[in-house]
């Protein structure tokens, strides 16, 4: 045996050549992440923080430390996804005429995948699930969600899915196929290198947490609630909660499945999805749409619900039509399983099903203009405040409502037969992506921030970060619906037309409005840690209506001392009317699960199992598989999960924290 | 939870539950397994969907009717029928409290269960050995990763089984016992019937 052949059984696919040091993009960026990150480390080591670290968050399985940390990997995962935002932005404002611009082919389109991909899998989703996390158990009256660690073992299958898909960066390449990744392209013969495989294995391992998440929430939002908490008596945000979970118990098998089956065409040489040998390629298409139309719809209910919460604390008043708001999310998410094929009508399915689709597309603006409806009339003659949510959720119904009606001219097949595939439909999808979820995720941030640290999120950053975000959002897009209707394609490197320049120059200046947003974001955040006491609150700073305002903040361990009933919709609203006592004694101990490593081994197992069939090591992906499933049976052996909070402790941190919840902001 | 009184004794409201609950531990471990186990299901059905497009792409190689040996099938349904059948002999045995029982009959499961992968493989290295391998055409690539991911939650089910074994014949059978028990007694007759569906759409209709 030669040294090549016991380099390739060890390595399998990996070589030195895998590593892109001819790329200066590449390696000013593994330059400054290599920096960043030793610092972090650095920092973390001097200050002695990686017990605090590991005990605390990364072992924990408190739901509301799960849910921070998913939306600390949604905003890191946000600057990652912007700079390939900006770095297309910018090569479409360069690359006219003579001009190339700086960004190769083959450079380019991995980067509109990995910004498509990273967006929609590692921003979007974490946010909307860490929110999830947060709220949930609090709205509801729970001490937790239902499965406690396997809700700590989905964010680390999450985190999985994270770091393969960032390795990608440095080691190898990432697929150049589109965030969907469709065969033919897709399949090994037209993308023979590991691009593809890192966005099967990120997705597979994060999609399985995703699946699990849903799981947990749907069982603790239908088994879990307070006493008196009947379903109609829900909190919105919670409804949404419930609906969104049930959406990905529903849809993320196909994307498991699909996933799967991508999977064995390549490794295994299966006709799934392949030209010839009675493989079809559009069973692919369908399928990953049957996933993908509803996975919009978890991440936009949620956002409504966010938004459901927010307009009537800050307008005062009870939420307008709180029974059509939870039929109409019920009815959207129903609809969302019945439109999957608008995503392809060009594709040849004929006038009939494609009329079929194109109108049950349409019907889903009727639930959707409810809701609208809904908080403009529950805003219809409130006291508004304007404080930063309120501030995102009108600049949400402002520019949501143009996405949704783009959306509703996408609907309409002739129309799509011009528009798909083209900027227009780009500037669609991210109108109501960022108008929708985006914003109502900011919105939330900004809304429970004070009650996840116990102080607010400092409002002038907020505002400027406000403005270029929503300026920014629209010099960003303007200029793509207008592209799109002059039949500008999406996905295009370079253009010869020069007519053209403009708006991509505008579209780019857009971009830059967006990056000052962000940054000032940022700053919002460093500035309200560093001001934390001047902005210290209460457990009721917005005067709220719903349970999780009725406790600490920030909240305790176990969230609730003595579990709240529930006898009105608004239930802290209910119980502030009524001048409802907390009790100052009689604490009982209180039985919580405990941390455990599990998830962190089994994510780091679950890590160096999908880099090990990326790269063709086939020792190692078995080893790894191995020891995950050995690993995973061994935790089962542990009896040991939960304890006793004893009474003593509970009326020590009660204590000193109860005259807080009477305090407002 | 829901019969918590709202009222207090004088009939005012309360609002706080001041007599902390007991509240069975695990109680909404068997809604949460039959949620994943519809999510499962789901995979299934993207693969009956999947078998249902391609299951006619022969691609000039062998048809259903060409390569399935019924005799063999049935078999193998009997095997995972009767699996399921001791299964729930196991459980009576469980809710009686007879520990060497519940393990006896899991026992017998095992070796119905592992002769139903035994059979499967049998059949898997018969249709490659022909040069009927998953490769040949669309509709035994559908074929063998239906058949295929319903062998692989079998055993999956043959390694909890064991697993469980163990932890009972440790512990006996205590509450956090008796709950896996019976998430492993839906798991299991959940692979039955998708194997009913296997056994009807894939090989009877295959061979008629």
């Amino acid at each position: 045996m030669t040294t090549s052949d016991l380099a390739k059984i060890i390595f399998g696919r990996l070589s030195l050549e895998s590593i892109p040091y001819h790329e200066p993009i590449l390696i000013g960026t593994f330059i400054g992440v290599a920096i960043g990150g030793i610092a972090v480390l650095g920092a973390i080591t001097y200050f002695k923080w990686w017990g605090y670290l590991w005990k605390e968050w990364l072992t924990s399985v408190d739901h509301k430390r799960i849910g921070v940390m998913y939306i600390v990997l949604a905003i890191i995962m946000l600057l990652r996804g912007f700079s390939d935002a900006l770095m297309m932005r910018a090569q479409q404002a360069l690359s006219f005429g003579d001009n190339q611009g700086f960004l190769p082919a083959h450079h380019y389109d991995q980067v509109f995948t990995a910004h498509g991909v990273i967006m929609i899998f590692f921003v979007a989703m974490p946010l909307v699930i860490g929110l999830m996390n947060f709220v949930v158990p609090l709205q509801i009256g729970a001490r937790d969600v239902a499965f406690p660690f396997l809700n700590n073992f989905s964010f680390w299958m999450t985190v999985s899915g994270v770091i393969l898909t960032m390795l990608s960066l440095f080691i190898g390449e990432y697929a150049r196929t589109g965030w969907l990744a469709y065969p033919p392209l897709s399949n090994l013969a037209y993308s023979p290198d590991v691009g593809v495989d890192y966005w099967i294995w990120g997705l597979q391992l994060s999609g399985i947490g995703t699946l699990l998440s849903g799981v947990n929430f749907v069982t603790t939002i239908v088994k879990m609630r307070a006493p008196g908490m009947t379903m109609m008596k829900l909190p919105v945000f919670t409804w949404t909660a419930l609906v969104t979970n049930v959406l990905i118990v529903a849809a993320f098998p196909i994307l498991t499945a699909v996933l799967a089956m991508l999977t064995v065409d390549r490794y295994l040489g299966f006709h799934f999805f392949t030209n010839t040998m009675g493989g079809n390629p559009m069973m692919y298409i369908n399928l990953i749409w049957i996933w993908g139309h509803p996975e919009v719809y978890i991440l936009i209910l949620p956002a409504f619900g966010v938004f459901s919460e927010v307009v009537p604390t800050f307008t005062g008043k009870r939420l307008f039509g709180y029974t059509s708001m939870v039929y109409a999310t019920v009815v959207i998410a129903i609809l969302s399983y019945l439109v999957w094929l608008h995503h392809f009508f060009t594709m040849g399915s004929g006038a009939s099903v494609n009329s079929f689709f194109g109108i049950t597309t349409m019907i889903i603006s009727i639930p959707t203009g409810a809701k609208i409806f809904n908080w403009l009339f529950t805003m219809y003659r409130g006291r508004i405040r304007y404080e930063l949510p309120m501030m995102w959720t009108v600049a949400f119904m402002l520019t949501f409502v143009i996405g949704g009606m783009t959306g509703v001219m996408l609907a309409v097949p002739p129309a799509d037969f011009v528009l798909h595939n083209s900027l227009f439909l780009i500037a669609h999808f991210h109108n109501v992506i960022i108008g929708g979820v985006l914003f109502g995720m900011f919105a939330g941030i900004n809304y429970w921030f004070p009650k996840v640290f116990g102080f607010k999120l400092d409002r002038t950053w907020g505002v400027r970060s406000f403005w270029l975000w929503v300026i920014g959002f629209w010099f960003a897009f303007a200029p793509l619906y207008v592209l799109g209707l002059m039949g500008v394609t999406r996905r295009l490197r370079h253009f010869d037309d020069p007519t053209l320049h403009p708006f991509f120059i505008v579209a780019a200046f857009g971009a830059l409005l967006i990056a000052g947003g962000i940054a000032c974001m940022l700053m919002q955040f460093f500035v309200s840690i560093r001001d934390r006491e001047k902005l210290k609150v209460g457990g009721d700073p917005w005067n709220g209506r719903s349970l999780e305002w009725s406790t600490t903040s920030p909240p305790p361990q176990y969230n609730f001392a003595f579990t709240p009933v529930v006898h009105d919709l608004d239930a802290w609203w209910d119980m502030k009317a009524r001048g409802a006592e907390h009790p100052t004694s009689g604490y009982h101990a209180i039985h919580m699960p405990k941390n455990t490593a599990t998830g962190v081994v089994l994510g780091v197992l679950a890590t160096a199992f999908g880099f090990a069939m990326i790269w063709y090591m086939w020792w190692l992906a078995a080893i790894s598989f191995v020891a995950m499933i050995g690993y995973a049976i061994f935790h089962t052996f542990n009896y040991d999960r939960d304890y006793y909070i004893p009474a003593e402790e509970v009326a020590r941190t009660e204590g000193h924290r109860t005259p807080a919840v009477a305090t407002q902001g | 939870m829901a019969t918590q009184a709202l009222l207090a004794g004088n009939g005012a409201p309360t609002f706080y539950v001041t007599e902390e609950e007991h509240h069975p531990e695990g109680g909404s471990t068997m809604l949460g397994f039959w949620i994943y186990l519809m999510s499962d299901c789901l995979i299934f059905a993207g693969l009956f969907a999947t078998y249902g497009v391609l299951g006619h792409s022969y691609a000039g190689g062998p048809s259903g009717r060409d390569v399935f040996e019924l005799p063999l099938v049935a078999v193998n349904t009997a095997m995972l029928l009767f699996s399921s059948i001791t299964y729930g002999f196991a459980m009576l045995a469980m809710e009686r409290g007879s520990k060497s029982q519940t393990l006896l009959w899991m026992a017998i499961t095992w070796v119905f269960g592992a002769a139903f992968i035994g059979i499967e493989m049998h059949e898997f290295a018969g249709l490659i050995a022909e040069g009927h391998g998953p490769w040949t055409s669309g509709f035994l690539t559908a074929f063998f990763s239906l058949v295929g991911t319903h062998g692989l939650h079998v055993t999956s089910g043959l390694i909890w089984m064991i697993v469980l074994m163990v932890q009972t014949a440790q512990k006996g059978l205590i509450p956090a016992n008796k709950r896996r028990l019976m998430c492993l007694s839906m798991f299991w007759h959940f692979l039955d019937v998708v194997w009913i569906g296997v056994f009807t759409f894939v090989y009877l209709m295959g061979v008629l």
